[in-house]
Order: structure tokens, then sequence, then C-alpha cells
């Protein structure tokens, strides 16, 4: 009997200690993780950041001063010490981040959540994230000043990372039941293809094969137009080309690949974007040159940003940095500011490759065979037994598709060749424009930046105002890219790059500014093919039309436009409507929506209803004209742009594909425009039963999500901002303003900016989103440049760090 | 009724002790190692350093997150799902605890009775 009772109780306390410490489904480890010794309630507290710490690893002390955002201003004697205290300061208040974000693009969520994350994790490997980020460190090897500093960085973190005991690591661990790891320089280099992946990604090849072969060649040309009469692009229509003496490349004599593809991989967001601009002394009222940057992200907690300052006694840099990349990334110094928006072109292209045999180890090209090379992508899961993928590469890049993935054929596949696997030191022009004096040296700066291209728009002191439209741009034949390519082909590889010097730039335009808003980067007269990457073509038209409207700007100017939510899209089709429109068959219920909407003056405020009717009908709209795209169940297709769209609903309403094809009459736009505001004030009504009246902001809804699905209890809700994904003030539901930047080229330099989150990492940090009330509203924060290492009025904490001797 | 306040007071200097070496079963080995000195008898066995360990983990939390406004708590207590309310989350914290200290007390009755 006594032993059967200590037998049960044995059983039953290991029973006990098994539950509260193993993670079961989404229930955290219980007993481990509330333990208030070593558990979550020891991340329930303040920043802690005053003292002095020793660390191996610096060559002299280090001092950081945080001011009453939580922003560090960095001290340091040299740039080694300077990136190791920026790892250091940036891994106190955003590790999990760091390390989820980079699990993320090498594919190793599965790792730490489990099988969910398997697909994600495989898409990764597919396209070839770990590659690209191999690739980029070789390139950098020959720079050892860079290869020095990334070391620095990584030293930092890690010293941060050494120092933790249980009780601090950082919440999100503690829930998902696992340890960090670490940093390392391949991390910075997978943020950066993290980054590449975001903006340099986007292609339409596969959808439009399918869509030319579906609608023919004649209507593909009417749907998908490289320009527009009215872009305005964003080097001005009248630059001179003549200074380029390199030739576009001509097209071959060849055949397309005119395959069925049924599915694809999920695209980056259309709306990662950005507006910049900068106006010249003279055009300025305080007689500065005068600059601004918001990048357009999905916005999370923690941001994608995180404010820094950071020093030597040669320069002195503050702006934004990206957890786990060195340098400022969109900021100022004492001589210039500057500030990037994805400059996209189609940088991503795949071709058809035809294997010889079952084997898969030889391919077709040319006149004979090329071999591929395996690379086994090993996903570990949490739980679960290890993933084995083999992805085959080809000189063109990885076989995405085949038939382990997508695809049925053991024959054939396709491959992907993505500027993103070129490899290339696009952390050093980041580094360097933080130093940058002038306009020689930001021109400099730049010159070897590779991808995600961006529009480098730059302002100095001096008085200089500029934009270089930069990455590495293949020279492509007139149409090369836009459809599957034939990878056996030679001809059709990519022949060749845009020399540098040739890019799009502009300095000192005559107007006065200069601006990008994603639009297309020049006019039809650039001598080289860029295709229509899904270019904006509101914000850019509304930027350039603000900045033309009078002579002189200031700062309240230059805030107002940031938050203008002015939605020109709406403005150039519902006057139409208006009046074309029947509105003989419209209830009396749907009478009472038409006139909200009819009154409205076009701006997405967040307290109108009119808003929330285009939101709602717009759409619907839009699938009534395309109801032949809908139709196409098993071919991926990518549906005609916003622009386009609206071009022929107001000047060809009679146009063959206005018609719904299942319906036995012969729809025009007019049709369209009763039938889908009947279901959208159906829907409406649907909604307000549901929850109430549909203002914007109640029914637009914008969150900011935890990185971690979205969390609910570490995300905010319904935040008050107005705007949609094309307005200046870009904010949809998740998307938006990732941070807003105004600098004043005054000496020193005034700088405005915020940014939706919270210098915290830490959920329970009151600096975790504090940043996010100010943000809805449109206000901004004075930052403060600290002109030396004196700890002056705003700083309320101070950190040493010295080298342990 | 000595026996239990031994009992009590002994169980927390033990798992306070230990907290600062071992993970969070550290509760588990004070409500053992209590039990196996200072024997108490029937539901008195698992109470005690029940209680004990409730004690010491809500007030442990509760004066930790207090001097910061339970700004996470009230979010733990919302992801857990808890309502939201950080004081239910101090009253869990201290069953898990009291539950682990209590249950392993238990096996160390069992062990001194055998020994005995």
């Amino acid at each position: 009997m006594k032993y059967l009772k200590l037998i049960t109780t044995l059983v039953l306390t290991l029973a006990v200690f098994f539950v509260l410490n193993t993670k079961l489904g989404s229930i955290p480890p219980v007993g481990k993780f509330l333990d208030p010794v070593n558990g979550v309630w020891q991340n329930d507290t303040g920043e802690n950041i005053t003292g002095e710490l020793a660390l191996d690893g610096l060559t002299a002390p280090v001092t950081i001063h945080y001011d009453e955002h939580l922003i560090p201003h960095i001290f340091a004697e040299n740039d080694n010490d300077l990136y190791f205290a920026q790892g250091y300061v940036t891994a106190q208040h955003r590790l999990w981040q760091m390390e989820f974000q980079t699990h993320a693009a090498a594919g190793r969520l599965s790792e730490i959540v489990g099988e969910g994350a398997i697909d994600y994790d495989k898409r990764q490997r597919r396209l070839g994230m770990v590659y690209g980020a191999e690739r980029a460190l070789e390139g950098m090897k020959a720079n050892t000043d860079a290869m020095n500093f990334l070391q620095a960085y990584s030293d930092g973190v890690n010293a941060y990372v050494n120092s933790l005991d249980e009780a601090d690591i950082p919440v999100e661990f503690k829930l998902l039941d696992y340890k960090p790891e670490g940093w390392s320089m391949q991390k910075t280099a997978l943020l950066l293809m993290y980054m590449t992946k975001t903006l340099a990604s986007r292609e339409h090849d596969l959808e439009y094969t399918n869509a030319l072969r579906i609608f023919g060649k004649e209507n593909f040309d009417k749907l998908y137009p490289d320009f527009f009469d009215t872009t305005d692009p964003v080097i001005p229509k009248d630059t001179d080309w003549s200074f380029i003496t390199a030739e576009q490349t001509a097209i071959p004599a060849s055949e397309l690949p005119l395959d069925t593809i049924a599915e694809t991989l999920p695209k980056p967001h259309p709306n990662n974007g950005s507006n910049n601009w900068a106006i010249s002394a003279a055009k300025s009222a305080t007689g500065n040159p005068m600059l601004a940057n918001d990048p357009h992200l999905t916005l999370n907690l923690p941001s994608i940003w995180y404010v820094m300052q950071l020093s030597t006694p040669e320069y002195s840099a503050m702006g934004v940095t990206l957890p786990g990349a060195l340098g400022v990334i969109s900021g100022w110094n004492e001589n210039i500011a500057w500030g990037v928006t994805n400059a996209t072109r189609d940088l991503l292209d795949w071709y058809k490759i035809d294997f010889k045999d079952e084997s898969r180890t030889e391919y077709k090209y040319g006149d004979g065979y090329r071999e591929t090379t395996a690379r086994i992508e090993e996903i570990k899961v949490k739980g679960a037994k290890t993933v084995i993928d083999t992805v085959l590469y080809t000189h063109h890049g990885p076989v995405v598709y085949d038939h382990n993935f997508s695809g049925d054929s053991e024959l054939s596949g396709y491959a992907m060749k993505w500027i993103g696997h070129l490899g290339g030191d696009c952390q050093s022009p980041f580094l360097n424009l933080n130093r940058a004096k002038n306009y020689e040296d930001y021109k400099n700066a730049i010159k070897p930046y590779v991808a995600p291209a961006q529009n480098f728009v730059f302002a100095s002191a001096e008085g200089d105002i500029a934009l270089w439209i930069q990455g590495k741009f293949p020279n492509k034949w007139e149409g090369q890219g836009k459809f599957l390519m034939d990878g056996s082909n030679p001809d059709h590889d990519w022949q060749g790059f845009i020399p540098q010097e040739f890019n799009a730039h502009t300095k000192n335009p005559e107007r006065g500014f200069v601006s990008s808003a994603n639009q297309h980067p020049t006019d039809e007269t650039y001598p080289f093919y860029v295709m229509n990457d899904g270019y904006d073509t509101y914000r850019s038209r509304v930027i350039n039309n603000f900045f033309r409207s009078k002579d002189k700007f200031s700062k309240e100017d230059f805030k107002a436009l940031q938050n203008n939510t002015f939605n020109l899209k709406a403005s150039e089709l519902l006057p139409y409507v208006f009046e074309h429109m029947d509105t003989v068959e419209l209830t009396t219920e749907e009478q009472e929506v038409y006139d909200q909407i009819r009154n409205w003056d076009f701006y997405n405020d967040i307290d109108g209803v009119a808003p929330s009717i285009w939101m709602n009908w717009w759409p619907k709209l839009y699938w009534k004209v395309w109801d032949e795209y809908a139709a196409q169940k098993d071919v991926a297709l990518d549906s005609p742009f916003t622009y386009r769209t609206i071009e022929m609903l107001t000047t060809m309403p009679n146009d063959e594909f206005m018609d719904i094809k299942e319906t036995p009459e012969t729809e025009t736009a007019q049709d369209l425009f009763v039938l889908s505001f009947k279901e959208a004030v159906e829907s409406l009504n649907e909604w307000k039963a549901e929850n109430g009246d549909y203002n914007y902001q109640a029914y637009k809804a914008t969150y900011v999500g935890h990185l971690l699905q979205g969390i609910p209890a570490f995300s905010r809700f319904e935040l008050p901002i107005g705007g949609d994904g094309n307005t200046v003030n870009a904010m949809s539901q998740t998307h938006g303003p990732s941070w807003r930047m105004i600098v004043e080229l005054s000496s020193p330099p005034k700088a405005l900016g915020i940014y939706p989150g919270g210098q915290s990492g830490n959920p329970g940090s009151k600096y975790y989103d504090n940043f996010i009330d100010d943000w809805a509203a449109g206000k901004y924060h004075s930052l403060n440049f600290m002109p030396s290492n004196e700890a002056n009025d705003g700083i309320m904490a101070s950190q040493t760090l010295t080298p342990n001797n | 009724m000595k026996a239990k306040l031994i009992n009590f007071i002994v169980t927390i200097i033990i798992a306070l002790i230990l907290s600062q070496f071992l993970p969070w079963w550290s509760v588990m080995v004070a409500g053992f190692v209590s039990s196996l000195f200072f024997s108490l008898k029937k539901a008195s066995v698992f109470f005690v350093p029940f209680l004990a360990i409730f004690f010491f983990w809500s007030v442990f939390a509760y004066v930790g997150a207090s001097q910061n406004d339970f700004t996470l708590s009230k979010k733990i207590a919302e992801l857990l799902p808890l309502g939201g309310n950080e004081y239910l989350l101090i009253f869990v914290t201290g069953v898990v605890g009291g539950l682990a200290a209590g249950v392993a007390a238990l096996l160390g009755k069992q062990l001194s009775s055998l020994a005995k």
C-alpha cells in the first residue's frame, strides 16, 4: 500500500512537472512562464538602462544618452566601437524582433512556431533567401572595413545576448519557449535579403503569360500599357538623356513558351512604396533646403524602424535604423539629409527549364546541356520531424517550381533569375551616406548599391538637391521579362546591365524640387526598357502638383502633405459615374447612400462615411469589369491596374470587357455602376447591422499587429487615421507610413520624425507603442540631434560601455 | 498548528533561496524537502506548501509588476485568456506555483513515511 501511494504521488509529481514545463499547443509552459522569479513577470518592468558596463570587444569607452523618447544617442571614439555599440543597444530593445525577422528570412520559422510555418519556410528556401545572403557576404569580403564593421555589430549584439539571465530574455521567447541564439554577419545579410524580398520581388511574368495566352496579344497590350498619358515620372519629363552612350539590348528573334501556370507564390504587398521629396533653398520658406521621407510598409509591432544617433569624432548621423543592419537608413547628418523610396523595376524573371531526363542533373541550354546543382534544405520543425526539400540551381537561379513544388512535370520546371541572388554590398552605401558631406560624397556612396533599388533623395546644407534612382538594373530588350522566358535560349538571358552612370537621376532641376512616390522612373524618352511594374499613378501626381502650386514651402506644408488624404483616384472616376449612372432604379435606401457619396469632397477622413462607401463600392465595380479574370479559377492571373481600369471605364464604357460574361445581356460601364452600387449598399447595410455606423475610422479599422501572428494583446486596433493605399498619407488597414521624417538643412539641421510604434520591443514597456497616438493624429516629435557628448536637457538616462581590461 | 507554521515558513525560505539558482521547479523542490523534514498530516500535507508558494509567487509577482503599473501583466491576462485582469493572472500564478509545490510535498510525505 505504501509503495502504491509512493508510486502514485511520484507519477503525479512528474505529470504536474511535465504539464507545467511543456508548451502545449499555443499555451506556453505554464509553470516556467508564470514563475515570478524568472518568467514573464520579470518582463513587466520599466527601462533599466542607466549605468556603466564593461564589455569585451571595445577599444575605448562609448557613451549612450537616452532622450525622453528612449532614442539612444551613441558617442564612440571610432567606427568599430560605434557599430559594436549600435548592435548592443539595438539588441537591448529589439532582440526578439531581430532574431524573428532573420529566422523568417532564412525559412526557419518552423523551428520556433512548429508545423504551421512549414509552407512559409519552404517558400523562403525555394526562393534562395539563404543562397542570396551567402552571395551578398561573398561580395562584401573584398571590403575589409565593411567586414570589420559587420563583425563589430555582431559582437555587440552577442555581448548583450551573453549578458542575459533566464529572467531577462524578451517575453516572446518565453511565450514560444525557446532561447536567443545570438547574431552573426550572415544574419545582417539575411535581414537585407528580407528587405530585398519585400521591395524587389514584384513580378507578373507567369500571370501575364497566362493572360497573354487567354486573351491574346491585342487585348493584352490594351489592358497592360507601360505608360499612361498622365505619368509624372520621378525624373522630370524634360530631362536630357543625350549623355547616355549605351544602347538598349536588341530584341532577339525567338518564341516565348506559353505555358499554363495554375498557382504562383504569394507576392509582396502591392502598396509597398513610399514618398520622398526635397526642395531647394529658393523654394523653401526659411531659405534652407528641406527634405522629407515616409516609407510605406506593413505596420507591425515592434516597428521595423528604430531611431538612433550615431556619432564618432568624424561625423554624427541620425535617423531610422533597421534592427539587424548597420548605420542609419533614412536620416541626416550635420551636412546632408537623405531618404529612400522603393524604385521598383522588373528585377525577377522566370525561365522555363527542360531537364534532360528524370534524374534532373542536366538541363537544356543552347545546343547542349548544363548541369544543375542541388541544394538540400533541411527545415527543422518544433515538435515534429525535419522536412527535407531539394532545390535545384541552374545558371539562372533556383528552380522554384518543379514537380516537388506547385508543378506537375518531372521533366520541366521554372527557374528564377533575381537581383537578390547577385550578391553585392548593400550595407556600405548606407554607412558612407552616414558620413557624406556633399553631393559628390552622396553620389559615390550609393554607386555600388545593388538591391532593392531605391530612389535616393538628397539635400545638402550647401544647397544641392538631387535624386538618383540607384540599383543594379539589367539592360533588357523591349518586353524582356514581361512573360515567362525560354531557359534554354541564351538570347533570353539577361544580356548585361545598364552602366551605373546611366541610371536615371536629376540634380538641382529647374523646378526647384525632386520627389518620388514609386511612380514610373522616367518618361518614354529614357533610352532603356522600363516595364510598368505597377507604378504609382496617384500619390506622385498629388505631390508634384502640390510643389508646382506655389513658390515657397514651409515645414507646415510638408506635414500637411505627408498627412494629405485626398483621394485622386476616386476624384477621377466618381464625377463621371455621377454624370452617367442611371439612378432611377435606386430604392430610397440606396438613394440615401448615393447622396452621401455624391457630396464627398474626396478626402479620406476618419469621420466621413463617403470614404467607407467608396472603399466598399470600388472593389465591387473593379471585379465587375474584370469578371473574365475572376472566372478563371485554375489559372494564376494578375488583373489590370487600377489606373487602366478607371481609364477604360471613363473612356471606353462600351468595351467588350465591360460585359459580364455570365449574363445574357451585354453590359456597359453604366450598367456596372448601378449593379455594383446596389451590391455595395447591401453589404454596407449588413455591416451596419452588425457593427454600427460605418464612419471611415471604424470601417477601415486600421491596426498595427504584433510581428508574431498579430497576437491581439500585443497589437493596437482601430487607430484614428485617414487615408487609403493611394493617398499621400498611404494608410490602408494594415499598411502605411512606417516612418515620417522632415529635415531642414539649417546649421545644425533640425528634424521632425515619428513612427507607429515605440523604441522598446518589450510589450511591457511604456515605450512599446507610445508614438502611435501622435503618429495617427499626424503629429511629429522634434528630434534631439545632439551636437556633442554633453547630456542636454532632453536626456533622461545615460549608459557607458567601457572596454573590459 | 506550530508544525504547519514551520512547514509554511520553511517552504518559502527554501523556495526563495533555490529560486536564485534553479528554474521554476525550485518550488517543487521546496515543497518536497519541507515535507520530508517537517511532515504534516492529511490535507495539510498538500495545502500548507500550496499556500506557502501561492503566497510567495503571488506577492513576488504583485510587487514587481505593480511598479510597472501591470503594463505587461494586463496584456498577458488578455492573451492567456483571463479577460485582461491582472489580479486574476496573479491568482492563477499563485495557484500554479502552489499546485506544483503541494504535489511535490505529497511525494515527500510518502517518502518520509516510507523511511519510518
